[in-house]
C-alpha cells in the first residue's frame, strides 16, 4: 500500500505547493500576507464549475476561464484595496486585515451566489481513465493534476529568473524603491504579480475541486492554514521554498495518516513544521529575514 | 337566498370572533443557516417555513396564528446561546426550535432549560442531549435506535466477517454515531479491521482509504454526514475498494446517492424518514416541498416539519392565557403527549434515560426503516 499513499501524497503535495506559490510570491513581491488567498482559491473553483455546467465549456477552457477570474479578482483586490494602502504608507498589519475582509466577502458571496452545500462537478466532465499499476489504482484525473501543478511552476520559475519580468520583480522584492529609482515600474508589476499570484490559487482551487470533487464556499480555509505553513516552512517568499514545503507538507500529512494514525495527520506535520523551524529559524530556502524571493 | 344571508352572517360574525380572540403564536427558529452547518440548517428552516404556512392556511391553531421568529445561530455554540437568549428573553417566543448541531445543543440546551422554555431539537441526535432537563425535546431518531437494526441486517445480507470503520472525529454528530457503531460491532461481535478519522473540512481521504484497503474488509461502516460520504465512497471506489458501505444517519439524503452515483451502490442505511416512504402524509410533505422551494426535501427537512406539526398537536389541546410563564409551562406539560402521522412515520415521544437518573427530556420514539441502495436510490430492504 506504501506506492499508492505516495501517490496520494504527490497528487495532495503538488496542489499545496501550487496554492503556496500565489502566496508566497504577493508576501515576496509586495510583502503583504495576502489572507484573501484562501478566498480566490475558492472562487477558482466555483468559476470553473460555472464555466462547465452553464456554458458546456470543456474543462481546459474552463480552468483557463477560472485563472482568468481569480485573477481579476486577485487584481482589482490590489488596485482597489492594497494600493490605497500603500499610497498612505500603511502598517504591514493593516493589509493583512483588510484581506482578511476580502476573503470574508468572497465567501460569503460563493454562499449567496450557488449556496451552502457542496457542489461536484458532473461526473462526465471529469476525464476518466485509470490505470492499476500492481497494486496502485492511478486515475488520469492525478496524473494531469500533478503534470498541470508542475508545469505551471516550471514556467513561473523560468519567468522569474531567467526573463526580463522576473528580474524586475526580484528587484522590487529587495527594494521597492531602489527599483523604483532604477526606473521600473513597481505599481504595474504589482498587478501583474497579484493577478498571476491569484490565477495560480485560482488554478490549484479547480484541481482540488476535480480531485476531490467537493466545492464548498468554506473550502478556502484549511488550504489557507496550509499555505501559510508551507511559505512559513519553505522560507517567506521564496518560490523553491514553496515547491518543496509544499510536497513535504503532503508527504508529512499522508504518510503519517498511513502510518501513525488518521487523527495524527496535521498534528504530525505541523509537529515537523515545527521542528524544522528550530533548527532553520528562516525556513528551508530562507537567507535572511530582510531579503526575499 | 334567506339560506344564502344567513351564512353569510355566521361566517362573518367566526371571522370577527376570530378577530378579538386571535394572537399570535410566536416560536423561535433557531438554526445553522450560514456557515458550514448551513447545508442542514437552511434545509430545516425550510421544513418550518413550510408547515407553519400550511398550519396557518388551515386557519392557525384555534384560530390562532403561528409566526416564526428565524434567528442564525452559524452552527456555533456562543452564537446559538446568544440567539437563544435572545429569542427567550426579547422576542419572548413561547418555545425554540433548533440548534441545528448537537454541539450547540450541549451549550444552548441549558440556557432554554434554566429559562423553563421549550426547546425542540430535530437534527440533534448525540447522546444525552435530553440529559440537559426535563424542557429539552426532540424528534431526532437516536443513532442507538437505528444502527443495531441496520448492522444486524447488513450482516445477515452480506455474510459480513469482517469490516472497516471510518468516522469524523470532531464532530459530536459523527463521533457519537461512532460510538453506538463500536457498541454495536461489539455486542454483534463482528471484528473490526482497522477504525480511521478525519476532521470537519476534510475532503481528502485517500491515506485513510487507502489503510482500509490494505485491511481486506468485508464492509466499510461509515459514521460520516453526507457531504463527506459522498467524497469517501467516491475515493474508496477510484483506490479499487469494492467493499459495501453502511452508513449512519448521516447517509440518509437522497441527495448523497445522486452524487456518489454507483459508488454508493448496495449501501445498508437506517433511516427516520425517506422520499420514497408511500405514507400519504410523506408523500404530501414531499409534493408541497418540491412546489415551495424547487428541491428535493432531506431527512432534516421533513423532521423539521414533523416537529412544528408535532408542536401544534401539543398546542390544540391548551388555552394560551397569555402569560408567557405559565403558556410555556402549560406546553411543555401537554407537548409529551403528543402524537402524528408526519412525514417521519407515527410519532410519539418517550422520556429520556439520563445517564443520571434524573428526569430528563424526551426522545422521539419512533421505528426505523432499513434502506438498501439500488440504481442510485433508497430502496425499503425486505429480507429474502
Amino acid at each position: 500500500m506504501l506506492e499508492q499513499q505516495l501517490l496520494n501524497a504527490l497528487t495532495l503535495g503538488s496542489v499545496y505547493a501550487l496554492f503556496a506559490l500565489g502566496f508566497t510570491l504577493v508576501f515576496g513581491v509586495l510583502a503583504v500576507i495576502n489572507l484573501s488567498h484562501g478566498a480566490v482559491f475558492m472562487v477558482g473553483s466555483y468559476a470553473a464549475l460555472a464555466l462547465v455546467t452553464h456554458f458546456d465549456a470543456p474543462l481546459w477552457l474552463a480552468i483557463l476561464g477560472a485563472m482568468l477570474i481569480s485573477g481579476t479578482i486577485g487584481l482589482l483586490v490590489d488596485v482597489l484595496i492594497l494600493k490605497p494602502l500603500r499610497a498612505r504608507n500603511a502598517p504591514h498589519l493593516i493589509p493583512m486585515i483588510a484581506t482578511i475582509g476580502v476573503g470574508i466577502m468572497l465567501t460569503s458571496a460563493a454562499q449567496g451566489m450557488f449556496g451552502a452545500e457542496v457542489l461536484r462537478f458532473p461526473e462526465e466532465t471529469l476525464p476518466a481513465g485509470e490505470f492499476i499499476v500492481g497494486n496502485v489504482h492511478v486515475r488520469a484525473l492525478e496524473l494531469a493534476i500533478v503534470a498541470i501543478a508542475f508545469i505551471l511552476m516550471a514556467v513561473l520559475f523560468t519567468l522569474i529568473k531567467r526573463t526580463q519580468l522576473g528580474r524586475a520583480l526580484r528587484a522590487i522584492a529587495e527594494s521597492p524603491k531602489a527599483a523604483w529609482l532604477l526606473g521600473i515600474n513597481v505599481e504595474g508589476l504589482f498587478h501583474v504579480t497579484s493577478f498571476v499570484a491569484a490565477a495560480l490559487g485560482g488554478v490549484a482551487g479547480v484541481l482540488i475541486g476535480l480531485d476531490f470533487n467537493a466545492i464548498t464556499p468554506q473550502m478556502g480555509q484549511p488550504i489557507l492554514h496550509k499555505g501559510i505553513a508551507v511559505i512559513i516552512l519553505g522560507g517567506m517568499g521564496d518560490i523553491r521554498g514553496a515547491l518543496i514545503g509544499g510536497l513535504f507538507l503532503g508527504f508529512a500529512e499522508v504518510i503519517s495518516k498511513a502510518y501513525l494514525s488518521s487523527q495524527m495527520g496535521d498534528a504530525v506535520a505541523f509537529g515537523l513544521l515545527f521542528l524544522i523551524l528550530l533548527v532553520r529559524p528562516s525556513g528551508l530556502f530562507g537567507r535572511k529575514l530582510e531579503r526575499k524571493a | 337566498m334567506r339560506f344564502a344571508c344567513k351564512t353569510l352572517v355566521l361566517v362573518n360574525a367566526l371571522a370577527c370572533a376570530g378577530l378579538v380572540q386571535a394572537a399570535d403564536i410566536k416560536i423561535g427558529i433557531a438554526e445553522a443557516l450560514t456557515g458550514g452547518a448551513a447545508q442542514y440548517g437552511v434545509a430545516i428552516s425550510n421544513g418550518f417555513q413550510l408547515a407553519a404556512e400550511e398550519i396557518n392556511a388551515k386557519g392557525g391553531i384555534n384560530g390562532n396564528k403561528i409566526t416564526l421568529v428565524i434567528e442564525d445561530e452559524q452552527g456555533k455554540k456562543e452564537e446559538s446561546i446568544n440567539v437563544f437568549k435572545k429569542l427567550i428573553f426579547q422576542d419572548k417566543v413561547l418555545m425554540i426550535f433548533g440548534p441545528t448541531l448537537s454541539n450547540s445543543m450541549f451549550a444552548a440546551g441549558p440556557v432554554a432549560n434554566a429559562a423553563k422554555t421549550v426547546v425542540f431539537g430535530t437534527s440533534v441526535t448525540a447522546n444525552g442531549i435530553t440529559d440537559v432537563g426535563p424542557y429539552v425535546f426532540r424528534n431526532s431518531v437516536m443513532e442507538s435506535d437505528v444502527l443495531p437494526v441496520t448492522v444486524a441486517t447488513a450482516t445477515k445480507h452480506y455474510q459480513l466477517k469482517k469490516v472497516a470503520v471510518i468516522y469524523g472525529n470532531d464532530d459530536a454528530f459523527t463521533k457519537s454515531g461512532y460510538d453506538v457503531f463500536k457498541k454495536v460491532l461489539e455486542e454483534q461481535k463482528l471484528p473490526v479491521t482497522t477504525t480511521e478519522t478525519y476532521v470537519k473540512g476534510d475532503v481528502d481521504f485517500k491515506a485513510q482509504l487507502t489503510k482500509i484497503k490494505g485491511s481486506n474488509p468485508d464492509a466499510v461502516v461509515c459514521s460520516c454526514l453526507a457531504e463527506e460520504a459522498a467524497n469517501i465512497m467516491l475515493q474508496a471506489r477510484g483506490l479499487g475498494i469494492k467493499a459495501p458501505f453502511i452508513g449512519g444517519n448521516g447517509f440518509n439524503s437522497p441527495k448523497l446517492f445522486e452524487i456518489s452515483k454507483l459508488a454508493g451502490e448496495g449501501t445498508f442505511v437506517g433511516s427516520p424518514w425517506s422520499n420514497t416512504n408511500p405514507a400519504p402524509a410523506n408523500q404530501a410533505f414531499v409534493a408541497a416541498y418540491q412546489k415551495k422551494y424547487k428541491a428535493e426535501p432531506n431527512q432534516f427537512a421533513a423532521q423539521a416539519y414533523d416537529a412544528l406539526n408535532v408542536a401544534a398537536a401539543a398546542l390544540k389541546d391548551i388555552k394560551l392565557s397569555g402569560d408567557i410563564v405559565a403558556d410555556r409551562e402549560a406546553l411543555k406539560n401537554a407537548l409529551p403527549k403528543a402524537t402524528i402521522s408526519g412525514a417521519t412515520g407515527p410519532f410519539k415521544f418517550r422520556p429520556a434515560k439520563t445517564r443520571s437518573g434524573q428526569p430528563g427530556g424526551w426522545d422521539a420514539d419512533q421505528k426505523p426503516f432499513i434502506y438498501l441502495v439500488k440504481g442510485g436510490k433508497f430502496t425499503l430492504y425486505s429480507s429474502k
